[in-house]
């Protein structure tokens, strides 16, 4: 009766449990069970383990042979149990002693040749463990430089089993050829999200005109603000978009951590460059599904693009194509910075704190800017292409930023005078200094994630610079989570600026960023930058104000002042009266 | 007598001579019945062992010790009973032994004695 036992990791979403491998040879016949929630890849590794230790030059013990994984109620999913069952089985046959293999933490899959194979959430893993008080680790080579990422450990990366038990005995490590795959494995997902990486040569200077849509973009990434970026095909809001990224300074070690956790369950790590300390870029196609977006799977849950882009950018482009529900299923991350996927086999909890950006043409036809005189829709497929926007996902978006078509004199504009990623970069990096200074000793960093009620409280604009938040909100032009959101913008227009505490004019210019058009009625307080127009947009979280505007610009032009646009304007106006 | 007849009577000759070494008495030799047959039945102190034998020359088909299934070891059970209820015995416990031998070439034969098979 021999029974030994070594130690590994399962991870449920990017949460590590550590699980205890034990090898039990009894009196029976030859046969080899394994219990303890296998799933299908576990429960192969009957079949790998055997041929890999046979293929090591070890004798497979010829007796009834019992692996248990405890805690015995804990799902456990993938191959990279393979190695610690192996040394577990080993270690019952007296190959390996106990003590050796004692306080080691096993990772790695096996091939029936006896190769260690690389696995994914290696990162996670040894982070747990470690924190679970571990500190030997033996995981397979390519994983080895994320391993290393987590302090006081001590990382062994090894190609072969045999590697490994000449590690437990204490004998001399032979050689092994390296493992060629994994430079396959890197090549394959270089085409997989997130892309931050090739989006570095990309430059803010590339960008011709928008002076306004550059500016909501370097407020947006100084802030962390959501934005929504409407326009005409071919204006530049994609482009705009993707040299968002390079504004934002390199993420802080904690991050960059979790981060590289995610992209580590995900797969998504190169060997040579193991952790991610550029924010993720994540540009999913409009025909994502749900489980693409939020993550999820058969029985265990991956991450999706929403974990993917934590820490970083989840740029939308064409957003009304999505499919309703998929953009409707933001709303739980957005509001609480993570997703909890249900499966069968369990709760997954991924962190999903990113910045939205979203793109979108104004109508079908995506003329309908300006004046909206070349548009060709009709004002029902307007609204219709609109809704598909639900009024949630718009009311948590802080700037809503029309990108204008380029006009010729911008074209030919000396294009010495652009502002390049470096420049803008630098100022979103003071401003984002100056805000990890006054949030210094709370969990927040970032003006966007700040709650409105103690931004109130604890950060208020001047004395005298609320009202010009509060008449619009009395008036029902924005609402209450709209108010909070213009205060966050103005302190990151504050911040922009290196005032001490935004004033009256930083508060009109974020509520004419927040509306994407001029308040109406309002004036730019002296000396405000105040250069917009005042243009359609059909978003702001008054739906009535924006459908006045509407009517009143665009529709009640185009309709003639008849049909059923002029009577809803007619309507709304009298409602005006009534609550004036 | 065919060449696998006689590997597995020499394999059975010495299981019984290793069994015998252990201190086992052996009652009987391949018993049969309609059910099949027992290669051994031995006593070990107060427990009646039925002893299944399985003789390999080699390792190209896998050990001798996992040629026996599941299926067989429930035969066996079914035997034990059989020989139980056809002798005037009664004995402190029932076991069921299986005893690999491997005659690898000219080396040594190598017996490999599993008890108490569920």
């Amino acid at each position: 009766m021999a029974l030994a036992r070594a130690r590994s990791v399962a991870l449920v979403g990017v949460e590590g449990h550590l699980v205890e491998v034990e090898a039990h040879i009894g009196n029976g016949l030859p046969g080899f069970s394994l219990v303890g929630l296998p799933d299908a890849a576990l429960a192969e590794a009957r079949s790998r383990v055997r041929a890999a230790v046979a293929n090591s030059a070890h004798d497979w013990p010829q007796r009834k042979l019992t692996v248990a994984l405890s805690p015995a109620t804990l799902p456990k999913a993938g191959a990279h149990f393979d190695l610690a069952i192996a040394v577990a089985v080993l270690g019952a046959a007296g190959v390996v002693s106990q003590g050796a293999v004692d306080g080691v933490v096993f990772l790695g899959e096996l091939g029936l040749d006896g190769r260690v194979k690389a696995v994914r959430g290696a990162l996670p893993s040894v982070l747990a463990a470690s924190m679970a008080g571990c500190r030997r680790f033996i995981v397979p080579e390519t994983n080895m430089g994320e391993a290393r990422l987590v302090e006081d450990v001590e990382v062994f990366g090894v190609r072969t089993l045999r590697q490994v038990v000449s590690i437990l005995r204490g004998e001399e490590v032979p050689d092994e050829p390296p493992y060629a795959r994994a430079e396959v494995t890197a090549d394959d997902d270089a085409g997989v999200l997130p892309r931050s990486d090739r989006l570095g040569a990309l430059d803010l200077a590339e960008v011709l005109g928008q002076t306004a849509a550059r500016r909501a973009v370097e407020v947006a990434a100084a802030g962390g603000h959501h934005l929504f970026l409407s326009g005409p095909p071919g204006a530049g809001k994609t482009m705009l978009a993707e040299r968002m990224p390079g504004l934002l300074p390199d993420l802080p070690p904690v991050e960059a951590l979790e981060v590289t956790a995610i992209h580590s369950v995900a797969g998504l790590l190169p060997a040579d460059a193991p952790l991610v300390v550029r924010p993720p870029y994540c540009d999913p196609h409009h025909s994502a599904s749900l489980p693409a977006l939020v993550g999820g799977g058969s029985r265990i849950a991956r991450p999706g693009a929403v974990s993917l882009a934590h820490r970083g950018i989840l740029f939308l482009d064409e957003a009304p194509e999505f499919r309703p529900a998929v953009l409707d299923a933001l709303r739980q991350p957005l509001e609480h910075g993570e997703v909890v996927i249900a499966r069968s086999a369990g709760t997954a909890r991924f962190p999903a704190r990113f910045q939205l950006v979203l793109a979108a043409n104004p109508c079908p036809c995506g003329r309908a800017y300006g004046k909206g005189i070349y548009c060709t829709c009709s004002s029902q497929a307007r609204a219709r292409y609109q809704q598909r926007l639900s009024g949630p996902i718009r009311d948590r978006i802080d700037i809503l930023q029309l990108v204008e078509p380029v006009a010729r004199a911008e074209m030919m504009a000396d294009q010495r005078l652009i502002e390049s990623t470096a420049v803008v970069a630098d100022r979103v990096r003071k401003a984002r200094e100056r805000q990890a200074d006054r949030f210094r000793g709370t969990p927040w960093t970032l003006n966007a994630h700040v709650p409105g009620y103690i931004l109130r409280r604890r950060w208020p604009p001047d004395p005298g610079a609320m009202p010009v938040v509060e008449g619009h909100l009395s008036s029902g032009w924005i609402t209450a989570r709209g108010a909070d959101r213009v205060l966050r913008i103005a302190w990151t227009l504050a911040d922009l600026a290196g005032r001490d505490r935004p004033g009256r004019h930083d508060l009109f210019t974020a509520l004419t960023m927040r509306l994407g058009h001029e308040p109406a009625g309002a004036r730019a307080p002296a000396g405000g930058r105040g250069g917009r127009s005042s243009r359609v947009v059909g978003d702001d979280p008054a739906g009535s104000a924006s459908a006045r505007k509407a009517g009143r610009l665009d529709g009640a032009r185009r309709s003639g002042g008849r049909g059923p646009t002029a009577s809803r304007v007619t309507s709304l106006d009298e409602r005006r009266e009534r609550t004036d | 007598m065919r060449a696998k007849d006689l590997i597995g009577r020499h394999g059975e000759e010495l299981a019984v001579r290793h069994l015998q070494a252990c201190g086992f008495v052996v009652l009987a030799r391949n018993w049969r019945c309609e059910l099949g047959e027992i290669d051994i039945v031995a006593r070990d102190g107060d427990v009646l062992v039925v002893c299944e034998v399985k003789t390999r020359t080699g390792l190209g088909f896998g050990s001798p010790l996992e040629a026996v299934t599941w299926e067989k070891a429930a035969r066996l059970r079914r035997l034990a009973a059989r020989w139980l209820a056809e002798h005037e015995l009664r004995p402190g416990g029932v076991r069921i032994d299986v005893i690999g031998v491997l005659h690898k070439g000219s080396a040594p034969a190598v017996v490999d004695h599993v008890r108490g098979v569920e």
